[in-house]
């Protein structure tokens, strides 16, 4: 069951990226959506036996590395916090599977996209079940691998090779820091086993490296890796670009693997961080800041699926908060929620764009809903999750989060509360500005493609109708298990708060205004977006011409493609260019071909004096002899 | 545990001059001999290969002295044995070697049709030298199989070579030459003062610290080249381009460990004094390799000159764990070479599989090769990901460990040795994207045929060491371990003796 959930994917990839050739393209989508429905179930039961039974459990599987005092083995580490997420991964994931057997019916080589996507789901379940950091970064790499496969599966299209490199390179910088991070978690506490640091992490509070606190530093450092998996402002860039894979890998990509990889790591590394206090303000004016910009951004798209990404980033941004406060528990509640309402509004999402001949401009959507109901209904569900409206899932997360910025009573909390109620604002906002552009209003698209509007199939309806309804339920029904009263008993120590700062405890004596201010600000954000976009539908042109340089600010993303073009891309082709040609070819190979030069041209020259003409040879004689008396007589 | 008195190594080293000579006593038409001279080389380097198995079955990892150890008397009144052995430094070296040297024959089945009876007597030569030189144990040995090398190389770039080989053969013989000297002046010296050329009697023998700088730059001096180390690094990139696939699966796989390898056997056991004060330069030396040599990489438009730029900064991180003195750092470099060997000389071969079917190594000829030849497509991303040091595959153990034990030294260094991580990705994808993803930007590459059942046979046994070194590392780690316990024990103790003798 333990093994059996994280490797039933790693056949299914087998299966459909080696045998798909020989046994057929049909037989190799099943293969690897059974497998994953194996997973799933394997999943489920991990979830039940682990989490709800209380039953943590290791399996070790070989060794991997055995070097001086570097031990590490391959294992699966089940406890409370890998539970959740192989719980959710493998639901997800396989409703996600079942959806693209619909999506990609049309694609020329499915078995290609499905061991791409199994690959994907099993490298995320290598990260969470990792027992130490060096698993962790394998399925933290091969994540990064997988998503750079699958957001180049179009691989024709230049602009879909261009963002997966971007992807890749954009989350080697921040692997880049993780992995100096393990370097000094290996030299601080010569093991890199989460066993042994977290039984270790109190004793070495006070430990110093090069005059900081030596796990400040690991905690930034390894912050700056989560940053590069889950597009924290600075190394966000590729997120909005990865958008150029099928649908189906953006749902996966945003609800369940990869993006929430940063969160994880920071829970998971909860023993350590909350002796790091410096760093977890970073991560929160980090977290809260991300969460402001993406929601300022997300306002003014108009790709139906760049919006939902900026979403994304927004509600990364709220998980972050919470990991720095402290409150890993709303963290991991609110990735667990969001990866039901997201994949909910990707697979939306994805429905409409297959309803619209692949369209994915919403100023040339509109009127849909009554064409596709169903989907238009999901999508509604979606929605209301993400802004939090009360009874949704994502109601009971968020108001923890924004509880929790208020109970931290600092600055920083103070900072964060205010960046998260302005994105909860302008994520209602620009949730209902998607939803009435594109379904409501008179339809903007050519009448040729409004005939071709169809209700997708049921095979990507069920996996829709499913996340649906755990884009409602889940958030009360965990509520009492992730925050509330059996809080205690469920993570059974999985996570780790620090005593003296009381979070836990401050969460629930949260004045009774943050609850009515959240729902307030949704209740705006969906009534400006009624009044913008319903009401008066001209009034967002007025606007954009009257603040055009604001308007191209969120448009172009607050330049930060630009900034890094200027600033990196750019200078550092030139000087690529400059050590080959100028360093390599001039100065370095310049000297000895030089030399080779003078050689032979002096051989030339001494090749001369040998001309056999015996009148030269006894002139040059009698210079010498005269020369030679010279010096002699001179000398004496 | 010893081969009990049978001559493993000598055997193992000669086996490919015995093939050289049958092929030379070859005689018929022209394409007779060819096909034997084929047939003969790849059997005889199959059963060499066959041979080095006992290395890894017999080999005693607990134990970190030489094993497998033969002695004959030579020049004893100059103190020079015939003396072979091999620790755990050197023995999987020269598996390495007996496996690539069939990989390469294979290699140029079809590839080299004129002199081939030639070509793979220059093969099988280079597989004795190369064998010799990671089992000598006495310098005078090694060093003869160290200048050997050059000789079947600069044969096989100068004949079988592109457009340029006479250029890039002298280029490449006269820069190891000039450092090969400056060695045999160290040996010289070593041999004077300690009236012996023993390997593991001069470890113990403890060269005089005045004499230690002086001795230690000499030996940089043909190392650095090999490995080689930025700023001797421009003949690299000319050799590869020049050189056939198989001359460059040689040259990255094997000799460019010689390097590394020499740093680990003379410098640091005989010379710690000077190695720990010249460290800081071969850090700097080497940062700047990996910086510098993976930025030219990325301006480059020939295939085989951007995969030799990344070998450059790819050994730019060998060095630093090399210098780092630490049980990490030099698993790591260890590692580092090995897993470059099958990973490079496997990326030549994909850039050869092109070059066969195509003639050109200009990247810009190809695109939308995936879609023509899924599963070279599937090789050639193997190897790139390993290349670019994905966890799970071989290029990872070796940059993790070394960037470890970079930390322990300095923290801006192990930050130095990261940021090829970054390049190395930027330049790999991107020559990866250029070739096999985009559209198919010409109708003749349509017609190109995907991996023949010989392509394959030379790839899969690349491919299987390529997971199993990245999934499994302890399985080769352990062959080193104990050795570089030893030798880093040693280097400390000289390095406390030293430090005793300097307090007045």
């Amino acid at each position: 069951m333990f093994v059996g959930a994280v490797f039933f994917p790693l056949l299914g990839a087998c299966i459909s990226g080696f045998l798909g050739r020989w046994i057929g393209d049909r037989a190799a989508q099943w293969s690897a959506v059974v497998c994953m429905a194996l997973a799933a179930a394997c999943g489920l039961a991990a979830f039940w036996e682990v989490a709800l039974q209380g039953r943590p459990e290791s399996v070790v599987l070989f060794r991997f590395l055995d070097v001086g005092d570097l031990e590490v083995a391959w294992a699966l580490r089940y406890d409370t916090l890998s539970a959740v997420m192989v719980g959710m991964v493998t639901v997800i994931s396989a409703l996600i599977h079942l959806y693209s057997v619909g999506y990609m019916a049309h694609d020329e080589t499915p078995g290609r996209f499905f061991a791409y996507l199994s690959l994907f789901t099993f490298m995320m379940l290598m990260l969470v079940t990792a027992d130490n950091l060096v698993q962790l970064f394998f399925g933290w790499e091969g994540v990064g691998l997988a998503s750079y496969l699958l957001i180049g599966y179009w691989y024709e299209r230049e602009s879909a090779n261009a963002a997966a490199m971007k992807a890749f390179i954009v989350n080697r910088v921040g692997d880049l820091f993780f992995m100096l991070g393990m370097a000094l978690t290996f030299y601080t506490f010569g093991s890199l086993e989460f066993a042994q640091i977290f039984a270790a992490a109190a004793s070495h509070a006070q430990t110093s490296f090069m005059g900081v606190p030596a796990l400040e530093l690991i905690g930034l450092l390894l912050f700056l890796g989560a940053c590069g998996k889950s597009a924290q402002l600075g190394l966000h860039t590729w997120l909005p670009d990865a958008m150029e894979g099928p649908t189906p890998v953006s749902a996966l990509i945003h609800a369940a693997t990869m993006v929430t990889a940063g969160v994880f790591l920071m829970a998971r590394m909860s023993p350590l961080m909350e002796h790091a206090p410096v760093a977890l303000s970073v991560v929160v004016v980090v977290g809260a800041s991300t969460a402001f910009f993406a929601a300022t951004v997300g306002c003014v798209q108009n790709d139906i699926k760049r919006i939902i990404a900026y979403s994304t980033c927004s509600q990364l941004g709220y998980m972050f908060v919470a990991a720095g406060l402290g409150l890993y528990q709303a963290a991991i509640f609110h990735l667990f929620t969001h990866a039901f309402f997201k994949a909910l509004l990707f697979l939306g999402a994805g429905s409409v764009i297959h309803a619209m001949s692949d369209e994915q401009d919403i100023r040339r959507m509109g009127g849909l809903w009554r064409k596709i109901p169903l989907t238009y209904a999901v999508m509604w569900v979606g929605s209301l999750a993400l802004a939090g409206v009360p009874i949704f899932a994502g109601y009971y997360s968020k108001d923890a989060i924004l509880e929790g910025a208020i109970a931290a009573h600092s600055t920083v909390g103070l900072f964060a509360f205010v960046c998260l109620a302005t994105a909860a604002f302008l994520t209602a906002f620009y949730s209902w500005r998607l939803l009435f552009l594109t379904f409501h209003g008179a339809p903007r698209a050519a009448p040729e493609v409004m005939a071709h509007v169809h209700e997708s199939p049921a095979v990507m309806l069920l996996p829709l109708v499913v996340l649906a309804a755990g884009a409602t339920v889940t958030g009360f029904l965990f509520m009492p298990y992730f925050l509330g009263d059996l809080q205690q008993g469920f993570w059974n120590g999985a996570l780790f708060n620090l005593p003296e700062k009381g979070m836990m405890e401050a969460l629930h004596h949260a004045p009774a205004w943050v609850p009515t201010l959240a729902k307030a600000l949704a209740a705006g954000g969906i009534a400006l977006a009624f009044v913008m976009y319903v009401a008066l539908p001209s009034l967002p042109a007025r606007l954009a011409a009257a603040v055009p340089g604001l308007y191209r600010f969120l448009l172009h993303k607050w330049y930060f493609d630009e900034l890094y073009d200027r600033l990196f891309v750019r200078p550092l082709r030139r000087l690529a260019v400059l050590f080959w040609q100028v360093g390599d070819v001039r100065l370095i190979d310049g000297l000895p071909n030089g030399a080779a030069a003078i050689a032979a041209g002096m051989g030339r020259g001494a090749a001369r004096l040998q001309s056999g003409r015996v009148a030269s040879y006894a002139f040059a004689m009698i210079v010498g002899l005269t020369l030679f008396l010279t010096l002699l007589l001179l000398g004496r | 545990m010893n081969a009990a008195g049978f001559p493993l190594l000598s055997l193992l080293t000669f086996l490919p001059l015995a093939g050289a000579a049958i092929i030379l006593t070859v005689r018929g038409t022209a394409e007779v001999v060819a096909s034997n001279a084929r047939w003969t080389a790849l059997w005889t380097s199959l059963l060499v290969f066959a041979l080095s198995l006992v290395l890894w079955f017999e080999f005693d990892t607990a134990h970190a002295g030489f094993q497998f150890e033969e002695r004959l008397n030579w020049l004893p009144e100059f103190g020079v044995t015939y003396h072979m052995g091999v620790d755990g430094i050197s023995v999987l070296f020269v598996l390495l070697s007996a496996l690539l040297t069939p990989l390469c024959i294979l290699a140029s089945w079809e590839s080299v049709q004129t002199r081939v009876r030639e070509y793979m007597v220059a093969f099988l030569v280079l597989e004795t030298m190369m064998i010799g030189m990671f089992c000598a144990l006495d310098m005078l040995i090694f060093y003869i199989f160290f200048e050997g090398v050059l000789i079947p190389m600069f044969l096989i770039i100068g004949i079988w070579g592109g457009p340029r080989r006479v250029y890039a053969a002298y280029k490449f013989f006269l820069y190891t030459f000039a450092g090969s000297v400056l060695m045999l002046l160290a040996i010289l010296a070593l041999w004077y003062g300690a009236g012996t050329t023993s390997i593991p009697a001069l470890m113990e023998w403890g060269v005089p610290k005045g004499w230690q700088h002086l001795v230690f730059l000499a030996f940089f001096a043909s190392f650095a080249v090999k490995v080689p180390m930025w700023p001797l690094h421009t003949w690299l990139p000319d050799a590869h381009v020049e050189a056939p696939t198989a001359g460059s699966v040689i040259l990255a796989g094997v000799l460019l460990k010689m390097g590394g390898y020499g740093f680990l056997r003379f410098s640091l056991p005989m010379l710690p004094q000077a190695s720990a004060d010249f460290a800081p330069l071969v850090f700097a030396l080497s940062v700047v390799a990996i910086v510098y040599t993976s930025l030219v990489a990325l301006a480059q438009t020939d295939m085989k000159k951007l995969i030799a730029y990344s070998s450059v900064a790819h050994m730019g991180i060998v060095t630093i764990g090399v210098f780092s003195f630490n049980q990490q750092g030099l698993e790591g470099a260890l590692f580092q070479m090995l897993s470059h060997g099958i990973v490079s000389g496997a990326l030549f071969l994909c850039v050869g599989v092109l070059y066969d079917r195509e003639h050109s190594r200009e990247i810009a000829r190809y695109g939308g090769i995936a879609k023509v030849l899924p599963a070279y497509a599937l090789v050639f991303m193997l190897f790139t990901m390993a290349s670019v040091a994905l966890p799970g595959t071989a290029g990872f153990p070796g940059e993790f460990l070394v960037i470890l034990g970079a930390w322990q030294v300095s923290p801006w260094l192990a930050l130095g040795a990261g940021v090829g991580m970054i390049l190395g990705a930027a330049y790999m994808l991107l020559l990866y994207r250029r070739i096999a993803f985009g559209p198919i930007t010409r109708e003749g590459l349509r017609r190109l045929a995907d991996l023949s059942p010989r392509e394959h046979a030379v790839f899969a046994p690349l491919v299987a060491l390529t997971l199993w070194m990245g999934i499994a590392p302890s399985s080769f780690t352990r062959f080193f371990e104990a050795s570089v316990a030893q030798l880093l024990a040693q280097h400390q103790a000289a390095f406390a003796l030293t430090r005793l003798a300097g307090v007045p």
